[in-house]
């Protein structure tokens, strides 16, 4: 085994459990922030693996703006200090079951399209930031494109549904 | 002739560490000496000698500010969220000193024996890292404003949360500029392709949305909306004390230094002397240990134009400072990437003419034109619906403004006994650990 592998495990697990812990701890914002330790963890593992550009926009867009965006919204809504009991859900073992199946799902995809494949680590430009660039608008650039449409689209839904001077009369009271 | 990547990953281990040493102290004299600087000119702007009693010129005072800080008693108010009120100081300060890791000092040096770089580490992708770090340091402002439960610390904190993010994204485009003029990410590279020519003339427009959205991401005066001390106190940190307050104060110097050197770095041309001082002997100034003194030189008129601002400019208005960040930046940065992208494509096409080069940019200009001139005026009968306008033409909030609880605490802690008695943050928190209820 070599120094990075040896470090990659570790990573690996401490995204897994801080992902298990997102989901079970009572605390809201401190779900959140257990979710920021997923995602750097595997900004860990990009790096490990020579990735840098995919390793630093992960921590860029997922860790500097997602969740701060996420906290943002918990806070803006209601963020209590300390346990909410009304955070556990009735329907767990239905949640774990469908977890479960997703997760089954993606590793087989992963394993069964990638088994055999193999890149090479050595001189480090396999993730370099114009190899990424390459190949992402040379041969993914279709679905690149529609999921920035993609994007957009819950861009333009997200505004039409904030604004009541258009769209169906939104009820009033409530939120002010 | 090695690249400085090469060279800086032949350095051996205590040549790094006195780097790591040297960028942290730099990050801390330079705060100290920022806090004196700025006190010293804003006095000097507004009539009054500022700090002048602790040492020469008062240079001391910072330092003795800080020891004093250090001796204060560390308060923790009863509803914080305990680990996240104690973590938020050290999330804020971490990543304002990692960012100076790929910041380019000067060129290769002579140190020790040792032929190095003056650069901690020349990662490819080195521009992303600063703005990675600089985007981790808003946690620290969003969780402190958070863990304190008292509502002047969430409203600035949300303020922050909102403004970091609007302004980072004209940041991150404006630098698209430069990526896309210098062909790397690389800082040293970027420093390196300025041989020809600094970038604030090359590319104005990056220029002028970088130093504009540099102020609005370190919350600065004119855009200090998340300290604002007359309407939140003293913003996200109200509720902070001794050395956590110290560490604030040293992430936003550090986080100031740093936007200055990225600003130097990618526009004025890094480490270079200046024009006619370039020229001098063959460019005998741009080598050695020469280029620290430009490179802090440019660095601190970045610095002063940041004090400079302050001691000119009033706080805008939350909505007049969002309107201008995703409204006048962000489009006008997209239209110039646009620019800059299509000219490069035209210069490195083979067999295309300068006459033909000449019709692309006027249909471009044409183009720009037809929009500018499509845009719908400007309806100043809008803003008076949301901000009633008094005679005197003062804009005033509304009247019944309504300021949101603090976060509220679900389970209460044991109630505390007579002897250890804390110290309550605020009266409207205290209530509000009576009601418990989380409706805002």
């Amino acid at each position: 085994m070599t120094g990075a592998e040896l470090v990659f495990v570790p990573l690996g697990a401490v995204a897994l459990g801080s992902s298990v812990l997102v989901v079970t701890t009572d605390q809201l914002v401190r779900a959140a922030l257990w979710l920021v330790v997923a995602l750097g963890a595997l900004a860990g593992c990009f790096l490990l693996l020579a990735a840098e550009l995919v390793a630093w926009v992960q921590v860029l867009i997922y860790v500097g703006a997602v969740v701060v965006l996420l906290l943002f919204g918990i806070m803006l809504t209601r963020a209590p200090i300390g346990r909410s009991v009304d955070l556990d859900s009735g329907n767990r073992v239905a949640a774990l079951v469908v977890a479960l199946g997703t997760a089954g799902t993606l590793v087989t995809v992963v394993v069964g399209g990638f088994r055999t494949a193999s890149i090479d680590l050595g001189d480090g430009s396999a993730g370099s930031a114009g190899t990424v660039g390459a190949g992402l608008f040379r041969y993914w650039v279709l679905p690149f494109e529609l999921l920035s449409v993609l994007l957009l689209a819950a861009l333009v839904g997200a505004i039409v549904l904030s604004r009541r001077d258009i769209g169906p009369r939104a009820r009033d009271g409530g939120e002010d | 002739m090695k690249t400085t990547a090469e060279l800086i990953a032949d350095d051996p281990l205590w040549l790094s560490i006195i780097k790591v040493v040297a960028i942290f102290a730099f990050g801390v004299v330079m705060t100290l000496f920022m806090i004196w600087l700025e006190r010293r000119v804003v006095g000097r702007m507004q009539h009054r000698p500022g700090p002048n009693r602790v040492g020469p010129f008062g240079l001391l005072q910072s330092l003795a500010d800080g020891l004093k800080l250090a001796f204060k008693e560390d308060i923790r108010p009863v509803v914080a969220d305990k680990w996240v009120y104690f973590l938020a100081p050290i999330i804020s300060a971490i990543p304002a000193f990692l960012a100076f890791s790929v910041i380019p000092f000067g060129p290769d040096v002579t140190m020790f024996g040792h032929h190095t770089a003056l650069q901690l580490v020349d990662l490819p992708v080195g521009v992303l890292v600063i703005l990675a770090c600089s985007s981790l340091g808003v946690y620290g402002i969003v969780l402190s404003g958070w863990a304190s439960g008292s509502p002047y610390p969430l409203l600035g904190s949300l303020r922050s949360a909102a403004q970091v993010i609007s302004y980072e994204i004209a940041m991150g485009l404006s630098i698209v500029g430069v990526i896309l003029r210098s062909h790397s990410l690389s800082t040293s590279d970027i420093v390196n392709a300025q041989e020809g020519g600094w970038y604030f003339w090359l590319l104005p427009v990056s220029f002028v949305v970088y130093a504009i959205s540099m102020v609005g991401e370190t919350n600065r005066a004119p855009f200090d909306l998340p300290e604002a001390e007359s309407e939140l106190v003293g913003g996200f940190h109200t509720e902070y004390s001794s050395l956590k307050f110290a560490l604030f104060f040293l992430a936003e110097y550090v986080n100031m230094v740093v936007v200055s050197a990225l600003a130097t770095t990618l526009f004025l041309g890094g480490w270079r002397a200046p024009w006619p001082l370039s020229a001098i002997d063959g460019g005998v100034l741009n080598t050695g240990w020469w280029p620290i003194l430009w490179f802090v030189g440019k660095t601190f008129f970045f610095l002063f134009v940041f004090v400079w601002l302050r001691g000119t400019l009033p706080r805008l208005r939350y909505d007049q400072f969002m309107r201008l960040g995703w409204k006048v930046l962000v489009p006008v940065s997209l239209v110039w990437i646009v620019l800059i992208a299509a000219s490069n494509a035209l210069w490195n096409t083979p067999g295309v003419t300068t006459g033909q080069r000449l019709i692309f940019f006027g249909v471009g200009i044409v183009v720009l034109l037809v929009f500018a001139l499509l845009l719908p005026d400007k309806r100043v009968a809008d803003d008076e619906e949301f901000v009633p306008v008094t005679g005197s033409g003062y804009p005033l909030p509304p009247l019944d403004l309504s300021v949101p609880k603090s976060p509220p605490r679900r389970r209460l802690p044991a109630a505390p006994e007579p002897a250890e008695r804390e110290m309550e943050p605020a009266a409207v928190a205290a209530a509000d650990k009576e009601t418990g209820d989380g409706s805002l």
